[in-house]
């Protein structure tokens, strides 16, 4: 009889302790998930609030650049600001949106976009913007999930042709011989290769092979992104020639010669030429700044020049106290003026089009990064497409043995089942 | 004692009920604390791994639904890519299992009798040495794994001392069964094998093995970890008597009739801990992963630990995310009861009960009436 009246207690108390346990958290000022400025056309909530704004930096120079832009425009505005830079930015936001306290203002990314925005994290306020127009319209459109203009495009990056000077001239080569087209490329990448270093290596993901695929004038949807175009003619093309170039032994993935990615194989002298973004810049004056090199345009495929842009925008919470202040500051953040501070400070290219002279003047040596926005393609942005791109990427790694009809053909598989 | 004993039946009872009382104070605060982190963090996982949370404010918000086993289904047979990666995880885990294990034991068990040794100069210092690796953190050896095992590190420096190429290692992600059968010339699937799939991935590809990316996490396991468990062994055989021993000693039996016969079954219950954390950690792998290899090279070292992560932080799965991890919860439990039955003490078969008789009864008939004659008779 004792031993049951314990048990009972013990339940009880365990019980008790779960059913308070289970208030705390559901009950912590956020248990009702329909209120918020999540519709376009709803009011903006507006408080005494301050704002925590939450940053991913790629390093010193990116922190203290962003926090000095908040503070300035904190004590013009005179609403409080705080600046934190995340470890892990994704977990952290997801965090934050659990807990109903999310930060007010924080990078987001292509492929977080819609999974937060499906769930109704994310405040849509790209429309309310009075820059709006000024954004590249290659960049909104990245950032819109069913005809939603979500958030300002922070920067944006977009896929070039790095080229190692020195190897260049002692392959004999002149500025007359930068690829324009895709045979060209391969000749190039054949007089470059030596016994010490191929021609051409970039990492085997769609973010670089990908640019092979816009160039072939393939996409990974059409343009309404309804429908996956992956396994289409035109990407099959693109693949067949990469893996050519792989075969051919003048172009080499990076994971095969033991770099993490195109820029440490470039700046260790591994390859003569590699594929990335204008954050090589950096990357290189940091880490090899004996290596001399230029940048140029992709070459032309058979669908004409084709990259790929990557890009982030400032994302605001649904759940902000204080979302007219958040928009005020994103308004500066995106400001022609910001923007250029910003490129300065730490590499990044401006998202809006009055930007752009200023830019290509204060960086002739990168032009033909900005001056691919004319061709470039955006990445895919859809609900659970990160998984499919990952799952794409892990098949490019075998490109060189591979069958490039197969691995189209299951990346189209996954993605028509995540459009459905 | 005795005066409680004497007490009338009325007042023991109350001072019991007092005691019982002050007693589950003196528990609440680790009830409470185990309640708050373990018993509710638990049940709100299992809730979620059965409904639609998006991961936005609570679970239990009014606009959260339940869809019953929805999320599972996915995972055990839903065809996509979900089901597939759940496949892959499995595939990669098991394999890291099964090496490390077993692996694991052995080198510990073996590093715990060689310093155990009266005879060994420096015990001390090579104890120490040994349960060095366990105490430094796992990210700080997966750093130092990633440099050892670079294309151009060490490992392959040492490799090509002795004229091998090493591997790419953190970037191969051939299988090393496939490789091995690969050199014996089969590269080829037989039909049965390429065509009948399990959780979307051909049993061909379930048996690639480890990749080569995988092999050096499994090396890293078991050199992390062997020291912990050598510590567990080496108290247990402390805790052996010498009695045992000797009288093995005087019955003559070899240094490794011993260890197979006398030491090993007295040190059954701390190989059964043994196994069991083993199993835990290594279906549970998780740190080296997320800050090693992110589960590349074409996914040959997703775990499902580090899948649950991503579903749910990265892809916004929440539901999917908490039902795998379920799914492992299940895993490990089963094979630890399974591997409960295997090591259950069992009384000694007839088969092997048959060995002992007749070698007695000859060694009776043959030699002196006491033993210790019957031992230097044989020698």
């Amino acid at each position: 009889m004792r031993r049951r009246t314990t048990r009972l207690a013990a339940t009880a108390a365990l019980t008790t302790i779960t059913v308070l346990g289970l208030t705390a958290c559901g009950g912590s000022g956020f248990s009702d998930t329909s209120t918020g400025g999540g519709e376009a056309g709803g009011e903006l909530t507006s408080s005494d609030d301050g704002l925590s704004v939450l940053i991913a930096a790629s390093g010193d120079a990116e922190a203290t650049s962003v926090t000095d832009a908040v503070a300035a425009w904190s004590s013009d505005s005179g609403t409080d600001a705080e600046v934190s830079v995340a470890s892990d930015l994704p977990q952290q936001l997801s965090q934050g949106f659990a807990s109903g306290e999310p930060a007010d203002v924080f990078y987001l990314s292509t492929e977080a976009l819609a999974g937060f925005a499906s769930n109704g994290s994310l405040l849509p306020y790209g429309d309310r913007l009075t820059n709006r127009d000024d954004f590249y319209p290659a960049l909104v459109d990245n950032f819109t999930v069913d005809d939603q203009f979500y958030c300002a495009p922070k920067d944006f990056s977009t896929l070039g042709l790095i080229i190692n000077t020195d190897m260049w001239a002692d392959a004999g080569l002149t500025d007359a011989d930068v690829p324009t087209d895709w045979d060209s490329l391969a000749d190039v990448a054949a007089q470059l290769t030596t016994d010490d270093h191929v021609g051409l290596a970039f990492s085997p993901e769609y973010a670089r092979i990908g640019a092979f695929m816009a160039q072939a004038g393939g996409t990974v949807t059409n343009a309404d992104g309804t429908e996956a175009t992956l396994d289409s003619p035109e990407n099959i093309e693109a693949l067949t020639y990469v893996q050519s170039l792989l075969t051919s032994g003048d172009a080499a993935l990076t994971s095969d010669l033991g770099a993490g990615w195109g820029g440490e194989a470039f700046g260790t002298g591994q390859a003569a030429m590699t594929i990335e973004g204008n954050w090589i810049g950096g990357a290189l004056s940091t880490d090899y700044p004996d290596v001399a090199y230029q940048v140029a345009e992709l070459p032309a495929g058979p669908g004409g020049q084709g990259t790929l842009q990557f890009t982030n925008c400032w994302g605001i919470a649904a759940d902000s106290p204080n979302q007219e202040a958040a928009v005020a500051l994103v308004e500066q953040l995106t400001s022609t003026d910001q923007q250029l501070a910003f490129a300065d400070d730490f590499g990044v290219m401006p998202s809006i089009e009055s930007a752009a002279e200023q830019w290509k003047t204060d960086n002739p040596d990168q032009a033909a990064f900005l001056d691919s926005v004319e061709f470039a393609q955006g990445v895919p942005n859809q609900d659970g497409s990160a998984a499919v791109i990952t799952d794409l990427n892990s098949q490019l790694s075998g490109l060189k043995t591979g069958d490039p009809a197969a691995i189209l053909e299951s990346a189209q598989a996954n993605f028509d089942a995540i459009l459905k | 004692m005795t005066v409680i004993a004497t007490r009338p039946p009325r007042r023991r009872s109350a001072a019991t009920r007092g005691e019982s009382l002050s007693g589950w104070l003196f528990v609440s605060p680790i009830l409470i604390i185990l309640g708050l982190f373990l018993a509710v963090p638990v049940g709100m996982a299992l809730w979620v791994s059965v409904s639609d949370w998006t991961g936005r404010g609570s679970p239990f918000a009014s606009g959260v639904g339940f869809v019953g086993l929805d999320n599972y289904r996915e995972l055990l047979g839903g065809g996509g890519l979900a089901e597939r990666d759940f496949g892959l995880s499995l595939r990669n885990n098991a394999w890291y299992v099964l090496l490390v294990v077993p692996i694991q034991t052995a080198v510990s068990l073996l590093l715990a009798v060689l310093v155990n040794r009266q005879v060994l100069r420096g015990r001390g210092f090579f104890r120490t040495a040994f349960y060095f690796p366990s105490v430094t953190s796992s990210v700080a050896i997966t750093v130092l794994w990633l440099f050892l095992f670079s294309q151009s590190g060490a490992v392959n420096k040492l490799l090509s001392f002795v004229g091998i190429t090493g591997p790419a290692w953190f970037n191969d992600a051939s299988g090393v069964l496939h490789n091995l059968l690969a050199l014996v010339g089969v590269r080829e699937a037989p039909a049965v094998l390429a065509d009948n799939t399990a959780l979307g991935i051909p049993l061909w590809e379930w048996l690639a093995g480890p990749s080569v990316a995988m092999s050096a996490f499994i090396l890293m396991a078991v050199f992390t970890t062997s020291g912990t468990f050598m510590l567990l062994f080496l108290a247990a055989l402390q805790n052996l008597g010498g009695d045992v021993q000797e009288a093995a000693m005087m019955d003559g039996a070899t240094g490794w009739q011993r260890f197979w016969r006398i030491t090993l079954p007295q040190l059954r219950p701390t190989l059964f801990t043994v196994l069991t954390l083993g199993l835990i950690g290594t279906w549970q792998v998780f740190d080296q992963i997320y800050t090693g290899t992110q589960g590349g090279p074409q996914k040959t070292t997703l775990t499902p630990a580090y899948l649950s992560y991503t579903s749910a932080f990265g892809d916004q799965e929440w539901g999917r995310g908490a039902a795998i991890a379920f799914v492992l919860f299940v895993i490990i439990v089963v094979l630890t009861i399974l591997q409960r039955i295997v090591l259950r003490d069992r009384a000694v078969s007839k088969r092997r009960l048959a060995m002992y008789a007749p070698a007695a009864a000859t060694a009776d008939s043959t030699t002196g009436t006491t033993g210790t004659t019957g031992t230097e008779a044989r020698r």
